[in-house]
């Protein structure tokens, strides 16, 4: 059962690479985001497209309070005008939420259909077919939004401080010294500080949802190793908590994307 | 953590995504929102108007019925008194011609005594001549004593 057990563990963990190196892509991650990617786009645009002022459907009553929220959470923190961030906000929410989603499907589910059609259509073994149905619990998918998010914070930067204004910011903050030579001094210093602060942004927004979603994709694979009769006692209370860790991590990046784009435009 | 090319690929479909909210789901949503949230406003504010215009005309048709009472009572309290002022006219009317008749009567009564009274009093004299006549027609000459008896007749 153990090398059984760390085999299913590890098949489970393994991406659907294209290839190897660094240009392959994992087609589960990106095909499942991309569908999930388009289920959000299509259900905002058919709502956006037949929304009705009087006497509005259930959908859109969902999508508008979704909107009111974000609208309102996006202007509690965020005092500059852009058409932009509220956009960007609502797009993650759903898409985070949407990805984070996938893991309250059975663990099995996906992989083991996977594994079928591989097997009986293109002769696969099913042991060579691995899906990972959880973009999130992917370090690509949740830095290629991170890492977006910086080159916002840095277009943000420039836009409302100029180029000069901000690369002056980089230089003066956060030490301020009265005389031109502690400037001077202070200069690399400050730069290293501010270097750090802005690494630190992506890399904190995107390993916390990879790690949440990492963890509790682990934690469900695991619960399926146990015998089928006791896995409800587990799986039941943890895919309740999980409806809660999906929709407060999906919250988190929006309100820290939106905060960071705030604290992009405010000057120090 | 394997890093690859899925990072472009997700940072591609991720901005896309974005652009697709911020072109046509974002805009619409919420000018509809915001017109819908300005006609609920002008809605509450025409039904707040309407409220008050039922107000003043509710105000105005009671000061109608109370000047329309009052009126109505002063012209009762006019025709109340116009009959008083006719019946009490009649009644002095009445009274006077009442008087007038009494007087009329009086006047015949006082004069028909008299007329009697002149009657009897020439009756009675010439009864008091017939009856001296009588008495002295043996002294008494008519022819001469004319005169005296005329006298006579006068002084009754």
């Amino acid at each position: 059962m153990a090398s059984n057990a760390s085999e299913y563990i590890k098949h489970h963990l393994t991406f659907w690479n294209s290839a190897d190196g660094l240009s392959s892509v994992h087609i589960d991650t990106f095909s499942v985001s991309l569908l999930l990617g388009f289920l959000f786009a299509i259900v905002m645009a058919y709502v956006a497209r037949n929304a009705k002022m009087e006497n509005p459907g259930r959908l859109q009553l969902f999508v508008e309070s979704l909107i009111e929220m974000i609208d309102s959470q996006v202007k509690d923190v965020f005092h500059a005008k852009s058409k932009l961030v509220a956009p960007l906000a609502l797009t993650i929410f759903c898409w985070v939420f949407l990805m984070n989603a996938m893991d309250m499907l059975p663990v099995d589910l996906i992989p083991t259909a996977a594994q079928w059609i591989g097997h009986s259509f293109f002769g696969m073994e099913p042991e060579h077919v691995y899906f990972r149905v959880v973009p999130s619990a992917d370090v690509n998918a949740t830095f290629a939004m991170s890492l977006s998010v910086l080159f916002l914070i840095f277009a943000f930067s420039i836009k409302h401080k100029g180029v000069g204004g901000y690369g002056k910011e980089l230089l003066t903050a956060p030490f301020h010294a009265s005389g031109p030579v502690g400037t001077l001094i202070l200069a690399p210093i400050n730069f290293v500080f501010q270097l750090i602060e802005l690494l630190a942004k992506p890399i904190s927004l995107s390993l916390r949802l990879f790690g949440n979603m990492y963890a509790g994709e682990l934690i469900f694979i695991l619960i399926a190793l146990l015998p089928w009769w006791c896995q409800w006692a587990l799986g039941g209370p943890w895919v309740i908590f999980h409806i809660l860790i999906i929709t407060l991590q999906a919250f988190v990046f929006m309100m820290l994307t939106v905060v960071y784009l705030s604290l992009a435009v405010e000057s120090h | 953590m394997e890093f690859n090319a899925t990072l472009l690929g997700q940072a591609l479909t991720f901005a896309v995504l974005v652009w697709f909210t911020m072109k046509f789901v974002w805009p619409p949503l919420t000018n509809m929102m915001d017109a819908r949230a300005k006609r609920i406003a002008d809605g509450l504010s025409a039904a707040e108007r309407g409220k008050q215009d039922l107000e003043a005309a509710e105000k105005r048709v009671a000061d109608e019925l109370r000047k329309a009472r009052q009126q109505a009572t002063e012209i009762l309290h006019a025709a109340e008194k116009r009959a008083h002022q006719i019946v009490d006219e009649a009644a002095d009317a009445a009274r006077a011609e009442s008087a007038r008749i009494v007087a009329d009567a009086k006047t015949e009564i006082d004069q028909e005594v008299m007329r009697t009274k002149e009657t009897l009093r020439l009756q009675v004299a010439e009864l008091a001549v017939a009856g001296a006549q009588q008495i002295l027609s043996r002294e008494i000459d008519p022819a001469k004593h004319a005169d005296l008896l005329a006298s006579i007749k006068a002084e009754f």
